[in-house]
């Protein structure tokens, strides 16, 4: 906004405080382009790869191969996603990655719910103590449990089968899950249990009825951000799982990238397809999904 | 583009104090010992039992087919022999350094300067924050065409007249490592940058009020004010980096599968290659309980500070 000079008749003391005003006001604006033009900057940084893999994903394969994968588009064609969607197999891989995803999620969040709300509402004796092995279970890294638990599937004949990868994905985030929902649990007040025992309402219900819909934000931020974890998981997949067809997208998508060598308008719709559902997520759950991210900092 | 928004209030860490007590029968009811028991048994099944057998594995030498044979240390002896492994373990020392030390100062800068509630400042978090939700195979690939011979890096790099900085960066020996370094980093300073930000959201802004009542220069408050303030984020940020680093394989595995000539072999991808297509199953448990004790600091530091505020 401009300042109006104003008309009244300017002492000294008037003109110097209207000097370092419009000084000050030069420097804030100074200040708002430095800054505009800085995170600008760092902001187009960050997205030029995925602009150059929407363009690369919509170019024709003659286009790239002609002028080149840095060169600007001189085609547009959805040739790439199709081949990548029918004959690339992402479409089977992506109904894969999901009937792992979702019933993982739900467990997850069932039984991680239920363990935080045992701990964290009833005095049971070394609570404090099965809090934190179960956390501790989580912070392992994942490479001490890959042989075992490939050769233990293969014992229960769960190998090469989604349940397989569901149990072990449920298994290895509990830890933190619980974690969380009992840091949140524990912030109930005591008062509203009192009540519903008093009503005679047993744990079960105090459990369905009372704390799990009051732990609705914590559910919500966990289940938007274990979504994406394990949607994006390639370790566990390519460890108990061999077949081809039951591969998730992100298996896939490296088969993708061995078939398809240099065809990068494929490659590229098929990582356009692989990060689509966790977009969506991201953009339909945000507030939750940030939120989500500083839950699990321990401070 | 959707624009990134505060996180809604978290319920405080620490609830008031009330008694402890707080069902009405001192005999814990058998609904509450299942709540605990069936998660506590799924995670033992597929997690506890696992690690153990880990352990017991690092110790013996196995094909997968016939029994496994009881070796003593002779795996953990003969990684000192191991050229690969004592690659692979300079390589995980770099990328920790490197990709934890980047990350925490390239989101520490990104939340500095994002951190003002100002006209378009949602936007450009978002764009940071972005990749952050893509897998590292999604992000391998993008990167990956990048780096291609005819790709852009090498383009711009033509265009301004640094062709002989040109090179096939994944191939290459010298650049192998590095290369798959920035997809990664591209990846985690949206999320170390969020972290930060809850963390300069928490400082009091009397403290800054005070500061330049003072006459503390901007460089002064930084240093005197907002990194004390962020003490806790910054233990917060140091365990998630190193278990990040600790665990990064996916990314690796796309871009060069530890290659060319284990130029870009880390421990993680060490292990998974030994134990899944060597079929040295015993070697590679050791290696895996190398990375275990590696990660062992920052794991008890981590359960510490959650025991702490767990009650």
């Amino acid at each position: 906004m401009r300042t109006t000079t104003p008309p009244a008749p300017t002492t000294q003391a008037t003109q110097a405080t209207q000097a370092t005003n419009s000084r000050a006001l030069h420097r804030r604006r100074a200040a708002t382009v430095g800054f505009h033009a800085g995170a600008g900057l760092l902001s187009v940084l960050w997205l030029i790869p995925i602009a150059l893999v929407l363009v690369t994903a919509v170019r024709s394969f003659d286009d790239i191969a002609a002028n080149g994968l840095g060169a600007l588009p001189h085609s547009f064609t959805l040739d790439g996603f199709s081949q990548a969607w029918t004959d690339g197999g992402q479409q089977r891989a992506l109904v894969n990655s999901l009937l792992v995803t979702v019933p993982t999620v739900l467990l997850s969040l069932l039984l991680a719910s239920m363990a935080a709300f045992a701990l964290s509402r009833y005095d049971l004796p070394g609570r404090r103590t099965l809090l934190l092995v179960m956390l501790g279970g989580n912070l392992l890294p994942p490479q001490i449990l890959l042989i075992p638990v490939s050769k233990m599937a293969e014992l229960f004949a769960l190998h090469d089968t989604l349940w397989a990868l569901i149990g072990v994905q449920v298994g290895f985030g509990i830890g933190f899950f619980v974690f969380v929902l009992h840091g949140f649990m524990r912030a109930i007040p005591a008062e509203v249990q009192q009540a519903a025992v008093i009503d005679g309402a047993g744990p079960a219900q105090i459990y369905w009825r009372i704390v799990l819909p009051l732990s609705r934000p914590a559910l919500a931020a966990l289940g938007a951000l274990s979504f994406t974890w394990i949607f994006n998981d390639l370790l566990w997949a390519i460890t108990v799982l061999r077949t081809e067809t039951r591969m998730p997208i992100t298996a896939s998508l490296l088969g993708l990238q061995g078939q398809y060598v240099s065809q990068w308008n494929v490659i590229a719709a098929g990582s356009v397809i692989a990060a689509a559902p966790t977009v969506l997520v991201f953009l339909r759950f945000q507030r939750h999904f940030v939120a989500g991210l500083n839950l699990g900092a321990v401070k | 583009m959707a624009v990134l928004e505060e996180a809604p209030p978290v319920p405080a860490s620490r609830p008031p104090r009330t008694r402890r007590r707080r069902g009405a029968a001192t005999r814990v009811h058998p609904v509450v010992v299942t709540f605990v028991l069936l998660p506590l048994l799924i995670e033992g099944f597929w997690v506890f039992w696992p690690a153990l057998q880990g352990f017991y594995l690092s110790v013996t030498d196995w094909d997968g087919i016939s029994a496994a044979q009881f070796v003593g240390l002779d795996n953990f002896r003969e990684m000192f022999g191991d050229q690969v492994f004592r690659d692979a373990a300079v390589n995980t020392a770099l990328w920790l350094l490197l990709f934890g030390g980047l990350s925490a100062l390239l989101g520490l800068g990104a939340a500095l300067l994002l951190q003002q509630e100002r006209r378009g400042v949602g936007f450009y978090r978002a764009a940071l924050f972005l990749p952050v939700v893509f897998s590292l195979v999604a992000t391998a690939l993008v990167w990956q065409a990048m780096y291609q011979p005819d790709g852009l890096i090498n383009n711009v790099l033509e265009g301004v007249g640094l062709d002989g900085l040109t090179r096939s960066w994944l191939a290459d020996r010298d650049t192998a490592l590095y290369a798959v370094l920035v997809p990664a980093l591209w990846r985690q300073v949206g999320y170390v940058m969020v972290l930060y930000l809850a963390g300069l959201k928490g400082i009091d802004p009397m403290l800054h009020e005070a500061a330049k009542v003072d006459g503390a220069t901007p460089w002064q408050r930084f240093r005197h004010v907002t990194l004390p303030q962020l003490r806790s984020v910054n233990a917060v940020v140091l365990s998630v980096i190193v278990i990040d680093s600790l665990r990064s394989f996916d990314v690796v595995w796309a871009l060069t599968q530890g290659g060319p000539y284990h130029s870009s072999e880390l421990l993680s991808t060490y292990m998974y290659s030994t134990a899944f297509e060597s079929l040295r199953l015993g070697y590679g448990s050791a290696l895996s309980v190398v990375i275990f004790v590696l990660a062992f600091g920052v794991i008890a530091s981590y359960l510490v500070r959650a025991f702490r505020e767990a009650d």
